[in-house]
This record gives C-alpha cells, sequence and structure tokens, in this order.
C-alpha cells in the first residue's frame, strides 16, 4: 500500500474528525450542562450550511459570507435556546427526544420552504482551489488543509476557553455537577445561554466548510447528528477533551475504513464476498467502535468528575 | 410520570386485578364504542369505497402494535431503547428473505421471523444492559444502525431498494380485508398478551425497578433477568409487527431499520403516553391521523406534524392518555 494513499486518508480521517469535532463540542457541553439531549443540533449545522450559501452569493466572498453564516446562526441557536430549550430543562429525556424531533421536522420543511428542496452547490473559494505538495508524490486539496488548521486553530481555542478562563471554569463546574455550581454562585442559566448559541455558531462553522465538499441539502443534518452523539458517548458527556479525541478517532477510523477494508478483503475473501461485506464492514465500525468502548468503559473515554 | 393506572392497585394481588377490573369498568365501556368501529370498519369501506381509508387503518394498527411492543421496555421497563427499528425491519426482512427463498407459509415464517427478532433483540440486551441513561441510548442506537448497514449492503436481497414480498398465506390468500382482520387479530392477541404481563408479578417487577433500582434490588429483585426478558418480549411483539407492515405494503424497505424508523415509534409511545398501557395504541392512532391530515392539505406536512408535536410537548405532558385520564395523580 503506496505511503501517499494511507497519508492522504489520514488527512482526510483528520479534516472529517476536526468537523465532527466542532459539532460534538456543543452537544457536549449542552448534554452534559444542562442535561438536554438535543437531536435538533443537527439542524443548526444544516441552517448554518444555508445561511453560508446565501451569504456567500449576496457579499461574493466565501470568507465574508461564512463570517456573516457564523453570527447569524449565533442568533438562531439563542433564539431557539430562548424559545424552547428553556422548556425542556425540567423535563426528562423523552420528552426532549420527542420536542428537539419535532425541531427537526419543522427546521427541515422550513428550509425546504425558504430554499426549495434542491441541493445548494458551493464551490471551493478560488484562492484554494489548487493542491498543495505534502509528499513528493501526493498533491493534497489546499481547501482541506485550510479546514484542518481552522479545525485545530478552534479546538485550541476552545480549549483554552474553557480551561484558561473564568467562563470556561463555570462551564466545568456545570459540566461535571450543576445543581452545586449554581449553590456556587455560577449563573447557570447565563451561562448555558453563551454554551448554546457558541455550539450553534461552531455548528454553523463547519455548516459552511463542509458545503462545498458535502452537498448543502435537507436532512444534511440528521447523517451527521448520529456521528456528533458517537463522538461525544464515546469520549464521555460533558468533556470536551473527550470530544476532541473521540472526534479525531471516530473521523479517522470511519474514513480509513472505508478506503481500507474493502482493499483488505479482496485479499482475504471472494469478490462477492468482498463487495458486500467490504462497506457494510466500513459503515459499521464506528458503531462497532462505540459499543465496545461502552462494553468496557460504560461512562466512556473521559468520563467529567463529580 | 411513574404514577398510573397500575400503581393504585398494588396492595391487591396482580391476578385479581387483572381478571376483575372492578372501578375500571365504566371506562372500559368508553372504549367499546372505537373498538367496535374498528372490527365493523371493513364491509363499510367496501361499501362506500373507502378502501383507502382501510389501509390505513391497518397500518395504524401495525404501529399501535409495534409501538406498544416497544412501550414495554420503554415505559413499563423505563429502558430507553432506540433502536427499536431493528427487530420492526428484521420481522419484515426475514419475511421477505425466506418468500425470495421460496418459503411462504405463514405457519413457517412467522415464528421465524419473531424468533429471529426476539433472539436479536435478547442478544443485544445482554450487552447493552450493562450501560445506564443516555449510554444505553446510544448503545441501542449503535447496535441499530450495524444491522440498518448490515441490510442494505446484502445485495442480492435488495441492498438499499429494499425487497418485494409476497404476502404469505395460511392456506388461503389474503385480501386487503383479510389482512386487515388478521392485523386486527394479531393486535388484539397481542395487547391482552401484554396487559397479562405487565399486570403479573413479572410486570410489576420491571416497574419496581424502573421507578427504584436500588429499593427493588433491596427486596429481592435483581434487574437484569427482568429487563433483559422484558426486552427479548418488546423484540418479539415489535418484529411481529414487521411481519404484517409486509403484509400490508408487500415490501420490506432498508428504511424500516433506519434510525428516523426507531425515532418515530419512540414519538408514538411519547405522544400517547409513556408507561400507559393505552399509550403505544393511542399514540400510533394519533400519529398516522395526524401525518395524513397534513399530508392531504399541504406538501410541507412534516411542519404541521412537528409543530403539534412541539405543542403537545409544551402543553400536555403526560401525552394523550394522560389528558385522557383528566386531573393529574
Amino acid at each position: 500500500m503506496p505511503l501517499s494513499l494511507v497519508v492522504e486518508q489520514l488527512l482526510n480521517g483528520l479534516q472529517f474528525g476536526l468537523m465532527l469535532f466542532l459539532l460534538a463540542a456543543g452537544l457536549t457541553l449542552v448534554l452534559g450542562i444542562m442535561d438536554v439531549v438535543n437531536l435538533a443540533h443537527g439542524s443548526l449545522y444544516m441552517i448554518g450550511a444555508y445561511l453560508a450559501a446565501t451569504f456567500i452569493g449576496v457579499t461574493g466572498s466565501f470568507w465574508v459570507g461564512a463570517a456573516l453564516a457564523v453570527a447569524a446562526t449565533a442568533v438562531v441557536g439563542t433564539l431557539l435556546e430562548v424559545s424552547v430549550l428553556r422548556r425542556l430543562y425540567a423535563r426528562d429525556h423523552l420528552t426532549q427526544v420527542l420536542a428537539t424531533f419535532a425541531l427537526i421536522l419543522i427546521f427541515n420543511e422550513g428550509v425546504r420552504i425558504v430554499w426549495g428542496p434542491h441541493a445548494l452547490l458551493l464551490s471551493v473559494p478560488s484562492e484554494l482551489a489548487q493542491p498543495v505538495r505534502v509528499l513528493p508524490d501526493l498533491g493534497y486539496s489546499a481547501y482541506r488543509l485550510t479546514i484542518i488548521g481552522a479545525g485545530l486553530g478552534l479546538a485550541v481555542a476552545l480549549f483554552l476557553l474553557i480551561h484558561r478562563t473564568r467562563i470556561g471554569m463555570w462551564v466545568r463546574a456545570g459540566a461535571s455537577n450543576r445543581a452545586m455550581a449554581q449553590a456556587m454562585g455560577v449563573p447557570i442559566r447565563q451561562v448555558f445561554t453563551v454554551v448554546f448559541a457558541a455550539g450553534a455558531a461552531l455548528c454553523a462553522v463547519a455548516g459552511a466548510l463542509l458545503g462545498p465538499i458535502l452537498a448543502v441539502q435537507v436532512g444534511m443534518g440528521e447523517s451527521i447528528l448520529i456521528l456528533a452523539f458517537v463522538v461525544v458517548v464515546i469520549g464521555g458527556i460533558g468533556s470536551i477533551k473527550g470530544a476532541l479525541l473521540g472526534a479525531i478517532v471516530v473521523g479517522t477510523v470511519d474514513t480509513a475504513g472505508r478506503a481500507f477494508l474493502p482493499m483488505l478483503l479482496v485479499r482475504l475473501a471472494s469478490p462477492e464476498v468482498a463487495s458486500n461485506l467490504g462497506p457494510a464492514l466500513a459503515s459499521i465500525l464506528i458503531y462497532l467502535l462505540m459499543a465496545i468502548v461502552l462494553f468496557f468503559r460504560p461512562q466512556g473515554l473521559f468520563p467529567v468528575r463529580i | 410520570m411513574a404514577a398510573d393506572e397500575h400503581t393504585r392497585s398494588v396492595t391487591a394481588s396482580p391476578d385479581v386485578a387483572a381478571r376483575a377490573p372492578g372501578s375500571a369498568w365504566p371506562k372500559a365501556a368508553l372504549g367499546v364504542l372505537p373498538a367496535a368501529l374498528v372490527a365493523l370498519f371493513p364491509p363499510a369501506a367496501v361499501a362506500w369505497g373507502l378502501e383507502f381509508y382501510m389501509g390505513l387503518v391497518t397500518k395504524a394498527m401495525v404501529f399501535a402494535l409495534a409501538a406498544s411492543g416497544l412501550n414495554l421496555v420503554l415505559g413499563f421497563g423505563g429502558l430507553v431503547s432506540f433502536g427499536h427499528a431493528t427487530y420492526f425491519g428484521l420481522g419484515a426482512y426475514t419475511v421477505a428473505v425466506l418468500a425470495r427463498e421460496g418459503t411462504t407459509s405463514a405457519w413457517v415464517v412467522w415464528p421465524t421471523a419473531v424468533l429471529v427478532a426476539a433472539a436479536v433483540a435478547t442478544a443485544v440486551a445482554a450487552i447493552c444492559l450493562r450501560t445506564r441513561g443516555l449510554y444505553f441510548i446510544m448503545i441501542t442506537l449503535a447496535f441499530a444502525q450495524m444491522f440498518y448497514y448490515g441490510v442494505i449492503s446484502f445485495k442480492q436481497y435488495g441492498g438499499e431498494d429494499g425487497l418485494r414480498a409476497p404476502r404469505t398465506d395460511f392456506g388461503l390468500p389474503l385480501g386487503d380485508v383479510e389482512v386487515y382482520y388478521l392485523v386486527l387479530a394479531v393486535l388484539v392477541v397481542c395487547l391482552w398478551l401484554l396487559w397479562r404481563i405487565v399486570h403479573a408479578r413479572f410486570g410489576r417487577a420491571l416497574q419496581a425497578i424502573r421507578d427504584n433500582e436500588s429499593r427493588a434490588t433491596a427486596i429481592g429483585f435483581s434487574a437484569y433477568p427482568y429487563q433483559l426478558v422484558a426486552f427479548a418480549v418488546s423484540g418479539a411483539i415489535t418484529g411481529l409487527a414487521g411481519v404484517l407492515m409486509v403484509h400490508y405494503t408487500q415490501y420490506a424497505s432498508p428504511y424500516m431499520l433506519s434510525w428516523p424508523q426507531s425515532g418515530h415509534l419512540m414519538l408514538m409511545v411519547i405522544l400517547g403516553g409513556v408507561g400507559r398501557f393505552w399509550g403505544g395504541v393511542l399514540g400510533a392512532a394519533a400519529m398516522v391521523a395526524l401525518e395524513e391530515v397534513f399530508h392531504s392539505v399541504t406538501i410541507h406536512w412534516q411542519l404541521g406534524v412537528g409543530a403539534v408535536l412541539l405543542a403537545v410537548v409544551l402543553l400536555a405532558p403526560r401525552g394523550i392518555a394522560g389528558i385522557l385520564e383528566g386531573r393529574p395523580r
């Protein structure tokens, strides 16, 4: 197996993993602090991508459009928290599932009404359209490298924010024990509104950046939502460190599995069996990983200390 | 949510409660009218050209069975399974695959399908029951996703396109009216069975474990076997609903195993009333009706369904069964 192919797939995996982290970060904090199962988190990602497509069309600049979309999605997130999520804190997980599933239906149809049923096409910004030579025999998409850079930058910034600042301390306190944090004087309600808006903004970053690679379409939130939940659960609910590690593991395992498992199977089994089993095993791999992790560590890899 | 009609007669022996509902009779009488309407509907439908609505009621009854099966673990066991579409789909696919391989006798196919669903449910639960809470939700989802991708990878059985399946028979061909009564009969038998289970010692132990596991354990019930058996029965019943679905649509689709389908079944139970005996039936009927009403009005029907569901959550926390029961207990 040539080295360039392995490096290329690892970079793809890292890029996908970092985007998953942007979604999982908000999801894990919402779950960790307020104990809210928010299935509509993927809808914020979809909204972010659609707003990005619109603003990029209006402004003519990818970066200005993306920045506007991030800000606008944060506003949408705040409105969502104030209007609906706030009423769900005291309710059980099932009620939250029902309510946020209803939100998915509403967001999906809303988007279909505003933007129409067809997928939107976003193009890679022209200055990043040329491949960059990473290895002597491997040219890699400059755009994907930029995504990796942006993802790493945001991960580091978020990490510093959570672990080095006062609001980060509040967030961590809320995630490990909300009642205790509140008793100690942390303004949990306000912290949570900020966390929710920030989570929405991170969703929009992922949506805008992934727009040119994946299609911007209705339902794009649901498929990635499940992966984000897998990341959160593998990492341990409420833990940013866990979300980052889980996201990179899931991104890499998923990407590498899709690239290499079919090739491996062709050598081990008959072509017919391999062509059936390869894609199935590749799709199953991360769920298998999650089941194994939960079997041995039922609280995830980095449980938040209580 | 813990307090429901069953906890009232905790002191009475379960057998007595099941045989002599006593004060429950006036309420039961209220159910006779809809039951009679459902039972007598097909001849009227055929006579007045309302076959479409007959199909709709069939569909609602199939989902009522699936949702009631799910409600056994979700409502009475307190185990939030986010993967029940797996058993629904496996029941359907067992029928379709066996039919493709030339076995169409219902006497063979039905028990096989139910056994497959029950066996898979038992195996999945044996592993998932190690975890609790949100982790349980996610690990059941993980297994459901594995089966979903497993099914769509078998190209010889339709892959992503699904599989057409002729109706299995009990020695006589089945038309739409026969399928309607078949589904109704299976639903009634299964509901009776579930009623017995929920009101028997087993069901009460299951609910005691749901309400307070450490207390239930302290008086001598270990959670694991009860939850495992409940999951197996639940999987079997949901699988049977999948079998019926194939008889209604004559088609097994991979969507039947997908996570939105799991979510759909959960929505029905939550909408109807979690842990209330009629929750699954009421929720399924309401959901099918709701979707049909909005579907006939607008292509953006999901918006209406979503808005109604959201309103139910915010305004009626205990579901439809909760509304029907009236004052909070």
